[in-house]
């Protein structure tokens, strides 16, 4: 049994054998070590690809030679009106270490409009009915120099509740309407720059979903387009894709859109941190020591503070492709290499899947990982993580670990509160709550001045976070949230609790039976599991 | 307003009863109130101002060089007991502020009031109040203003913000001169809630489905009785409370 528990199918396949190191699992901001039981098949991310030695210049190589376009130089004439479009601070996922991918790519293009004599040029961020970024994340996006010249004027957060500043393009054959930010609309040229972190993100949903408004949005970001996204990681068979698609097409019909997409590796962490994405079996003495340092000034911190430190660790992503040109052309070719870096061919489902929550999210940058938002972690992102047919089997059994606190953002997250604690206690049928309670949220005088004025999520935001998790919701059994630190959130979620793993898996066995398939996803994972039977 | 269809939504049940000689249906029509209001405080909520840039004002205004300069001095010479007592309470504040209204002939205060709102209020109104007050109305929402200022002064701010109806103090005057005294009800506090109360079951209004915006813990009252209570531009006792209680807390500035 030994033996054949060691055998590698892939390489970021590991089973746990007898003597097998305990897994280190995040739970919230913290980390924690957990012996798992003999036979459970763990899944790492793929190792890095090696990124590309100059971006810069792989960028300008990019937009000089770009697929199915003319070159970015031969679209650009003085006196022209350009917009440059950019992906919002959900992406990449922890934030990049500085320079960001966006700064470099900008000053690409911004040298290349001012050798053109091109001086009316806007820099909108598409953070579509994301909570819109500070002053501070603005200039930490593009650098301070971009930052002095552009901003507030020139430089700003697309407003979808801005009547003035949006234009009508129209409907699909299939009645999707299209509003879109009147300067893109109104623009000789939008230059779309895009971080495509996960498979779903990029393409078309960059200018149709990150510069629309609520209406639009509200056509596909519902339950329906969820349940039939099988998964929606997986643009082929991904409903909310296709619909995507169909207003791209419509944005095509109006707009000139340059689009420039690049490709990350997944190094998410640096040097010192890198021992949470790396085989337990194969850790060193100083990976031991690393660990040791790291439990013992993480178990001497409250939680805010964890939270802080957690949060001012960028990111060591690398560029490993960029491509520009025709929208659906350079987004087939970025998913190419997306692929590369993230498929893991994984033999069989589970019966339980075990996947720890860390506090990264693209909806908590710099805030606490909400409830609602740990649900969309866990049946949203973390289940539709599957290329093929889902890691876990139909009515299986998901455990996740997470404090589950009751702790929300009031600044960003405020229609998150409400939804939580008024909606969810009276329904979690995500129709029903679509049907009854969204449109008074979208609505809501005092959500939408939030959202404009400050830096809240859009009021309709968190019904968006719900419809996220229907497809898991729908396929999975029982979710058990263990070491969740009270009863009340996940019984609000519809979740059972236990107070560690170890109590966890004995529920989910009880439930699944002794000889449950157990698999764990070794977070922090970006990787796309392509299960075969 | 009184009752009136477009307000109301109606429900249609049939009742049956199929016991012979009983068997017959019986409609009965059931009302709901489904308009909603929005409730606004206004100086520090929708306006920068408070009551005492009013007051200032009009002591600028006085007859005579003297009159101005005497005015003017005793109004800054009680800026800090207006302070201690709007902290105290806001009754005693409304009582001790109001004083100083004393002897302001009602044609004067109603002459000035149009030059008040153009040089005073107006350049105070908040950057994102006419947004707030679109989106609210967009919903169908009744605006109404409940404030503890001068019915003369708030007027033609309301006509210009497009506020439906407005709940203001009234100065008592006597032979056309103010007494110094409010006239019941004073708007403060409780009896801005119990206002809004009487207001919304004369109207049929739902109070679940309103909203209530204010900057100050002295409306804790107007706040509490909706089903959307907001705090703009909070102080930082009624952030606090907001923050307990979950409240939508919002920076019209």
């Amino acid at each position: 049994m030994a033996l054949e528990l060691r055998r590698k199918t892939h390489e970021s396949i590991v089973y746990i054998d007898r003597d097998s190191a305990p897994r280190i699992m995040p739970k919230g901001e913290d980390f924690i070590l957990e012996d798992l039981p003999i036979g459970t098949r763990v899944i790492y991310p793929n190792p890095p690809i090696k990124g590309l030695p100059n971006r810069e210049a792989a960028i300008r190589y990019a937009v000089n030679n770009p697929i199915d376009s003319k070159p970015l130089y031969a679209q650009l004439e003085p006196g022209m009106k350009v917009t440059i479009a950019m992906d919002d601070i959900s992406l990449p996922l922890p934030p990049m270490a500085t320079p960001d991918l966006r700064q470099t790519m900008l000053e690409v293009v911004l040298d290349m409009c001012h050798a053109n004599g091109v001086d009316d040029v806007h820099l909108i961020i598409a953070n579509s009915l994301h909570r819109k970024m500070t002053e501070w994340e603005m200039k930490r996006m593009v650098g301070s120099t971009i930052h002095k010249a552009f901003y507030p004027d020139r430089y700003y957060n697309h407003d979808a509740e801005d009547d003035l500043g949006l234009v009508a393009l129209g409907e699909t054959r299939h009645g999707e309407p299209l509003r879109i930010n009147r300067r893109c609309a109104e623009s000789d040229l939008v230059i779309y720059l895009n971080i495509n972190l996960v498979p779903m993100d990029g393409g078309h949903k960059s200018v149709a979903v990150g510069l629309c408004d609520y209406e639009s949005l509200r056509a596909h970001h519902e339950p329906q387009t969820i349940i039939d996204s099988d998964s929606y990681m997986y643009p082929p068979d991904s409903a909310l894709n296709h619909k995507v698609h169909r207003l791209g097409k419509l944005v095509d019909e109006h707009m000139n859109v340059f689009h420039v997409e690049t490709a990350l590796n997944n190094k998410m962490f640096a040097d010192g941190y890198d021992i949470l994405t790396k085989n337990e079996d194969e850790f060193s003495f100083a990976d031991r020591m690393k660990w040791e340092a790291m439990r013992r000034t993480f178990s001497k911190l409250p939680r805010k503070a964890r939270r802080k430190l957690l949060h001012e660790i960028p990111a060591q992503y690398e560029m490993i492709a960029c491509f520009a040109g025709e929208t659906e052309k350079v987004h087939e070719k970025i998913l190419e290499r997306n692929y590369e870096q993230y498929v893991i061919p994984v033999k069989g489902q589970c019966d339980i899947l075990i996947t720890g929550i860390p506090d990264i999210s693209p909806y908590n940058v710099y805030s606490a990982l909400n409830p609602l938002l740990v649900q969309v972690m866990a049946l949203g992102y973390h289940f539709n993580m599957y290329k093929g047919k889902p890691l876990l089997k139909k009515d299986g059994v998901m455990i996740v670990t997470h404090p589950c606190f009751d702790e929300f953002d009031h600044n960003f997250h405020p229609s998150y509160i409400e939804f939580f604690h008024r909606l969810l206690p009276e329904s979690r049928d995500a129709f029903y709550l679509r049907e009854k309670y969204e449109r008074e949220f979208a609505e809501n005088p005092a959500y939408i001045e939030m959202y404009r004025r400050g830096n809240a999520y859009h009021g309709a935001h968190p019904f968006f976070m719900w419809y996220w998790g229907e497809n898991g919701r729908q396929h999975v059994g029982k979710v058990i949230a263990a070491g969740a630190e009270n009863a009340h959130v996940p019984d609000i979620l519809g979740w059972d609790r236990a107070d560690n793993l170890t109590e966890a898996i004995a529920m989910a066995r009880s439930y699944k039976g002794r000889n449950a398939e157990i698999t764990m996803l070794h977070q922090p994972i970006i990787g796309l599991a392509e299960v075969t039977d | 307003m009184g009752w009136s269809y477009q307000n109301t939504r109606m429900f249609g049940i049939f009742l049956f009863f199929n016991q012979y000689p009983f068997r017959s249906a019986i409609l009965v029509i059931m009302t709901v109130k489904s308009q909603a209001a929005s409730f606004y405080d206004l100086e520090g909520t929708l306006v920068s101002t408070n009551l005492v840039h009013t007051l200032g004002f009009y002591a600028k205004r006085q007859q005579g060089l003297l009159g101005t300069l005497k005015k003017s001095v005793g109004t800054l010479a009680k800026l800090p007991m207006f302070g201690i007592t709007d902290l105290y309470s806001r009754n005693v504040f409304n009582e001790y502020f109001f004083q100083s209204y004393k002897g302001e002939s009602l044609d004067r205060l109603r002459y000035f009031s149009d030059e008040l709102f153009e040089e005073v209020l107006k350049p105070a109104i908040f950057e994102g109040t006419p947004d707030l007050i679109a989106k609210s109305k967009k919903l169908g929402h009744i605006q109404v203003v409940v404030t503890g200022a001068l019915d003369f002064s708030v007027k033609p701010l309301c006509d210009y913000l497009g506020i439906d109806v407005y709940a203001a103090n009234r100065l008592e005057f006597v032979n056309g001169y103010a007494t110094g005294r409010l006239l019941p009800p004073v708007m403060a506090s409780a009896t801005k809630a119990k206002w809004i109360r009487e207001y919304a079951e004369r109207e049929d209004i739902n109070l679940s489905n309103s909203y209530s915006y204010s900057d100050s813990i002295s409306d804790l009252a107007m706040l509490s009785i909706v089903g959307h209570p907001v705090a703009v531009n909070p102080d930082f006792r009624l952030k606090q409370t907001a923050m307990q209680h979950d409240w939508a807390i919002l920076d019209l500035k």
